[in-house]
């Protein structure tokens, strides 16, 4: 039985207390003595030259401290981007400037022209009014194939092309993959969109610069998923500020999904405005600003082809995909649609020949970046339709077209033909469990009491893979990123034994505070209660980058096991003088100290109180105090898999789609609060749903946003499902972190999408709409009436 | 939003009156207009406010008509019409969401007439008479395309008279993002005859279905309809449904409407 608030405990969230009260103190909760706010005059078209800009008039308007345009940021680098892919051809990527203010062109609906400060928010933007900005229209490359066109319109002047980066993987392998198309008995191809998304947390994003010139500090509170790589990026590379004179502070934090990793020009542009003002300045996102300024997600259009021998076993995956750079390169852009997308095309299978092309394309719109999940969404969507549609075409049970071919349990460690090495895993497993938990065997008799009724019913299944934990920093160097991926933790034990944990985590929905406390109330036998879990302050945690790619348990959580591992046996040490004992006699349990095979003891705050008033206490040996970092960097990533299942009805005179029913059973590695990971998985399908039925970003030929509010974006709402059926009982614990865990909190949005098309398409065939293969996400009423009407 | 000056008049008579300077519009609920204003899409120079104007406000009946004061909250009719006329207060009660409701009211919706919303379909499929300071205008006579009306500069609707049917339904599809209707019917059956009036699928904002009148008027039954079908021509064609998808979606919900009110 687990302790009531250790590992395995679904301990309710400590940190909702302030959250559901309306008591979190966001960023835009921060306002400062004297502080001023700005407001960004925006492009409100695509692509365009910009010949003249009078701001004038705006500078002398009521209330206005400064209007600022590129020529103030002269001396400040561009927003840098934080990996280098190199191309087929071993050459790096083309990389373009990504201005803090437009210099000479805008570049999409949204870029940022010029900013005024002013005493309010009002005057600034009736100021921002004011400026006139003499722009000449060029013609903007929307659609990524006509971007590659020869003579089309260059997004970056400077490049050659548009063409980003052509990038081949494995490119060794291209000629056998070839190879084995030819001696397939039968090859399945698919042509597809995965649809773009924007982000939409709850919190628009907030950035507030304060500078003090006594001290020459500055401080940037914002919304960032990792406020050190935020510190990095903006000191080193953008406005030259060297760390210690800055920090970077994101407090409560409404909602990422990867759209606050990156770093923001709003936020370069503030820490730099409060020292040339002499004034804090702040910035608050409306929600219209979010969609044209907030990184997107996903926007691949791919091809790809499976190769079979006779017997049904896949020979070879060969994929042709063009990614959404949008107009500059977003902090992790590049990384998205190659090493977090072509490293996942083994999926869960034995496919012994992969051959991923990639082209990545600069266009007129919003930087595209990671979305939860992050490529590998998109892999696992192509692959998994990809799969259906060959069970449809060869006339074979799509559940036993993927047991032919999965890796089995036997074969792990499995060294997969596209880099990655997965180390444990059983797919007919969390299979089975899905299909009893959905129960599939008299599946058939409700599709015949929706008929009844006039309704088309279809199951849809898929299976994912997903390399998280983000990842081995040796690794990444390799591959391209321009950091490390460790993370780090500070365990202060106080004198009187409570406990400070200061993580390079941050949690912005995740619920840290309540996981990680039960990690280490665990592992020393204190209560929970006497641990809190600090984070998101660079000038309190130690170095560490974050969280995104469901990472922080795994790497996050496994700094934290280290550093409390060096804190117990500091403790023990201590403990052993006290109890006059070897330290290797002295044994920790229920956070006692004791001598084995006595009844000799010393409690934990014995011990606590002995290191930080050392008057009994071992000082040659020992130093005082009790306080322990340690960095964690993980061997491999994590790879947690799963198998989904997803009922729906179909209305066939309206299209519409109603999930019935959607079952997830989820190999996550050990788990420390059930709870918290039933929650993650609900709202990763949430937003894997939304991308399947509801959400999309749309831009027209002209590259403005058709879908900019929530008039057209539709959002997925609490009254679209009817609840999830939720599993993780058929665990493999990874095998290479202390925990045992792998990361659940991208998961759903990567599993989700293919199975609810591929209910819809089960329907659709059930009921004779055989020509219809595939339908492109969202699946709209109007897109399926459409399909189904052709 | 811009500054602009607020009034707030307790009678109709000031309600004109301060509606007179042509700096000033009339606000009701405030459902598309105060976003509009964040938006800074429209800066007015004084607001003036319907919504303390207590002879604007109520729903009574008049022999058989249905009168609902023009400043009456979606909420108030739901509740108010569900014994006389219950086939409006069904579509008041499904207007936007509980806050939608308890601010937008029927005389702002008609006067903004967006080819979306729902109620100019039951002031049309009723043949209401909307009621103005100055006059009285049929409903086939208000409606003159997306976003416009009969209503001169400065005239305000207080009320609108709908006579009351013996049966009647509104049958909504709803647009996925906003959940404005992708397409709405509203059906309603008379002893002189039965009217249709569609919502959200014609450039045109809301249309009479005449053959679909005329079909069910002699059998008032959703099999009537069959082999009746609306031109895709001049239907909205947007992000989320072509004109040939609105032009169907009118016959499905038509006879939904019809299937429900009988």
């Amino acid at each position: 039985m687990p302790k009531d608030d250790g590992i395995g405990a679904s301990v309710k969230r400590r940190e909702d207390n302030r959250f559901l009260t309306g008591n979190g103190r966001y960023t835009d909760d921060i306002n400062l003595r004297g502080q001023a706010y700005v407001h960004f005059l925006r492009s409100d078209v695509a692509h365009g030259r910009i010949k003249a800009i009078d701001s004038s008039a705006a500078g002398s308007m009521p209330g206005v401290l400064k209007v600022f345009t590129s020529a103030d940021f002269a001396s400040a680098g561009g927003i840098p981007c934080g990996w280098q892919v190199t191309d087929r051809h071993g050459q790096p990527m083309q990389e373009p400037k990504h201005p803090i203010l437009a210099e000479g062109k805008v570049r999409h609906v949204g870029d940022p022209i010029a900013a005024v400060v002013a005493e309010t928010y009002e005057q600034a933007r009736d100021a921002a009014e004011a400026i006139e900005v003499d722009i000449e229209d060029l013609e903007p490359v929307i659609d990524m194939k006509a971007a590659l066109a020869e003579g089309a319109p260059k997004v970056h002047d400077d490049l050659s092309s548009n063409l980003c980066y052509d990038w081949g993987f494995v490119e060794e392998n291209k000629d056998a993959v070839n190879a084995a198309f030819g001696n397939a008995a039968h090859v399945v191809s698919l042509e597809l969109t995965n649809n773009r998304l924007v982000a939409n947390p709850m919190e628009p994003r907030v950035a507030v610069g304060d500078y003090d010139p006594w001290g020459d500090m500055h401080t940037l509170y914002t919304t960032s998923q990792n406020p050190h790589v935020i510190r990095l990026l903006m000191g080193a590379f953008v406005l030259s500020i060297p760390e210690h004179k800055l920090r970077v502070v994101a407090p409560d934090v409404g909602g990422g999904f990867g759209s606050k990793i990156y770093h923001y020009a709003e936020e370069a542009f503030c820490t730099h405005a409060a020292k040339v003002l002499k004034r804090p300045v702040k910035w608050t996102s409306s929600r219209s600003e979010a969609f044209i300024s907030d990184a997107h997600g996903r926007d691949h259009k791919t091809k790809i082809e499976l190769a079979l021998d006779a017997d049904h076993n896949f020979t070879a995956i060969r994929t042709e995909t063009y990614a959404n750079m949008g107009a500059y390169l977003s902090t992790f852009a590049p990384s998205i649609p190659t090493w977090l997308h072509g490293t996942l095309m083994a999926g869960n299978y034995k496919t012994p020949l992969i051959y991923v092309n990639v082209k990545a394309v600069f266009t007129n719109t919003v930087p595209v970046d990671a979305y939860r999940g992050a490529g590998r969404p998109e892999a696992t969507f192509q692959l998994e339709r990809l799969i259906d549609k060959a069970a449809r075409q060869l006339g074979v049970d799509p559940i036993e077209l993927r047991r032919r071919n999965f890796i089995q349990p036997d074969q792990f460690p499995y060294q997969t033909p596209v880099a990655v090495v997965y180390d444990t895993g059983n797919y007919d497993a969390t299979l089975d469990k899905m299909l009893e938990l959905a129960d599939y065997a008299s599946f058939d008799k409700r599709a015949e009491e929706s008929k009844a009724r006039g309704k088309l019913r279809g199951f849809g299944i898929a299976h994912y893979i997903e390399a998280c934990g983000i990842a081995p920093s040796n690794l990444v160097g390799q591959l391209g990123a321009r950091a490390g991926l460790y993370e780090s933790a500070t365990i202060r034990v106080n004198a009187t034994g409570s406990i400070s944990v200061y993580t390079g985590s941050h949690s912005h929905g995740q619920g840290h505070e309540t996981t990680f406390a039960q990690v280490v109330a665990e592992m020393i036998g204190v209560d929970a209660d006497s641990i809190h879990i600090h984070h998101g302050d660079t000038s309190n945690t130690p170095m560490g980058m974050g969280t995104y790619g469901s990472r922080s348990l795994a790497v996050g959580g496994s700094a934290i096991v280290k550093a409390t591992n060096k804190v117990i046996d500091k403790a023990r040490k201590i403990a052993a003088h006290l109890l006059e004992a070897a330290p290797e006699d002295i044994e920790l349990k229920d956070g006692k100290f004791s001598v084995a095979g006595t009844d000799k003891s010393v409690d934990w705050s014995g011990v606590t109180l002995a290191a930080y008033v050392p008057h009994n206490y071992p000082l040659e040996d020992l130093e005082p105090g009790l306080e322990e970092t340690a960095f964690y960097d993980p061997s491999n990533f994590t790879y947690p898999a799963g198998a989904y299942g997803c009922e729906i009805e179909l209305d066939p005179e309206t299209g519409k789609i109603d999930i019935l029913r959607f079952v997830a059973a989820d190999d996550f590695g050990n788990v420390v609060n059930p709870m918290i990971v039933e929650g993650q998985v609900h709202g990763g399908l949430a937003q894997g749903i939304g991308q399947a039925l509801l959400e999309n970003c749309v831009y027209d030929e002209n590259g403005q946003l058709l879908s900019g509010s929530y008039m057209d974006y539709a959002m997925p709402r609490a009254d679209d499902f009817r609840g999830f059926v939720v599993d993780h009982s058929c665990n493999t614990p990874c095998t290479h972190n202390p925990l045992g865990v792998k990361g659940c909190g991208e998961a759903g949005a990567i599993g989700s999408p293919p199975a609810v098309v591929n209910a819809a398409i089960d329907a659709l065939h059930r009921a004779g709409h055989t020509h219809i293969t595939h339908i492109d996400m969202p699946l709209t009423p109007s897109r399926v009436w459409s399909a189904m009407n052709r | 939003m811009h500054a602009f000056e607020f009034v707030k008049p307790s009678s109709i008579a000031d309600a004109v009156k301060a509606l007179a300077s042509g700096e000033a519009i009339p606000l009701s609920g405030g459902q598309t207009l105060i976003p509009s204003m964040k938006a800074r899409l429209n800066a007015p120079e004084v607001l003036v406010s319907l919504t303390g104007i207590a002879e604007m406000k109520g729903v009574c009946r008049d022999g058989d008509v249905l009168v609902v004061g023009a400043a009456t909250t979606h909420a108030e009719v739901a509740r108010a019409a569900a014994g006389d006329f219950p086939g409006l207060a069904g579509l008041a009660g499904k207007i936007g969401d509980p806050a939608v409701r308890s601010r937008g009211t029927i005389g702002g919706s008609l006067a903004n007439n967006d080819p979306s919303a729902c109620y100019p379909a039951a002031a049309l499929g009723t043949g209401a008479r909307i009621v103005t300071d100055r006059r009285e205008i049929a409903a086939d006579d208000f409606f003159q395309g997306m976003f416009t009306t009969a209503l001169k500069e400065g005239e305000v609707i207080t009320s609108v008279r709908l006579p009351i049917p013996e049966a009647s339904a509104y049958a909504k599809f709803l647009q996925p993002a906003s959940r404005f209707a992708l397409t709405g019917v509203f059906v309603a059956k008379y002893a002189a005859g039965v009217r249709v009036a569609v919502t959200g699928a014609s450039e045109g904002g809301v249309f009479r279905w005449a053959e679909a009148e005329a079909a069910l008027s002699s059998d008032f039954d959703s099999e009537a309809l069959s082999g009746l079908s609306v031109a895709a021509e001049g239907m909205i064609s947007d992000l989320h449904g072509t004109p040939e998808y609105r032009a169907h979606l009118v016959r499905v919900m038509t006879r939904r409407a019809v299937a429900a009110a009988s």
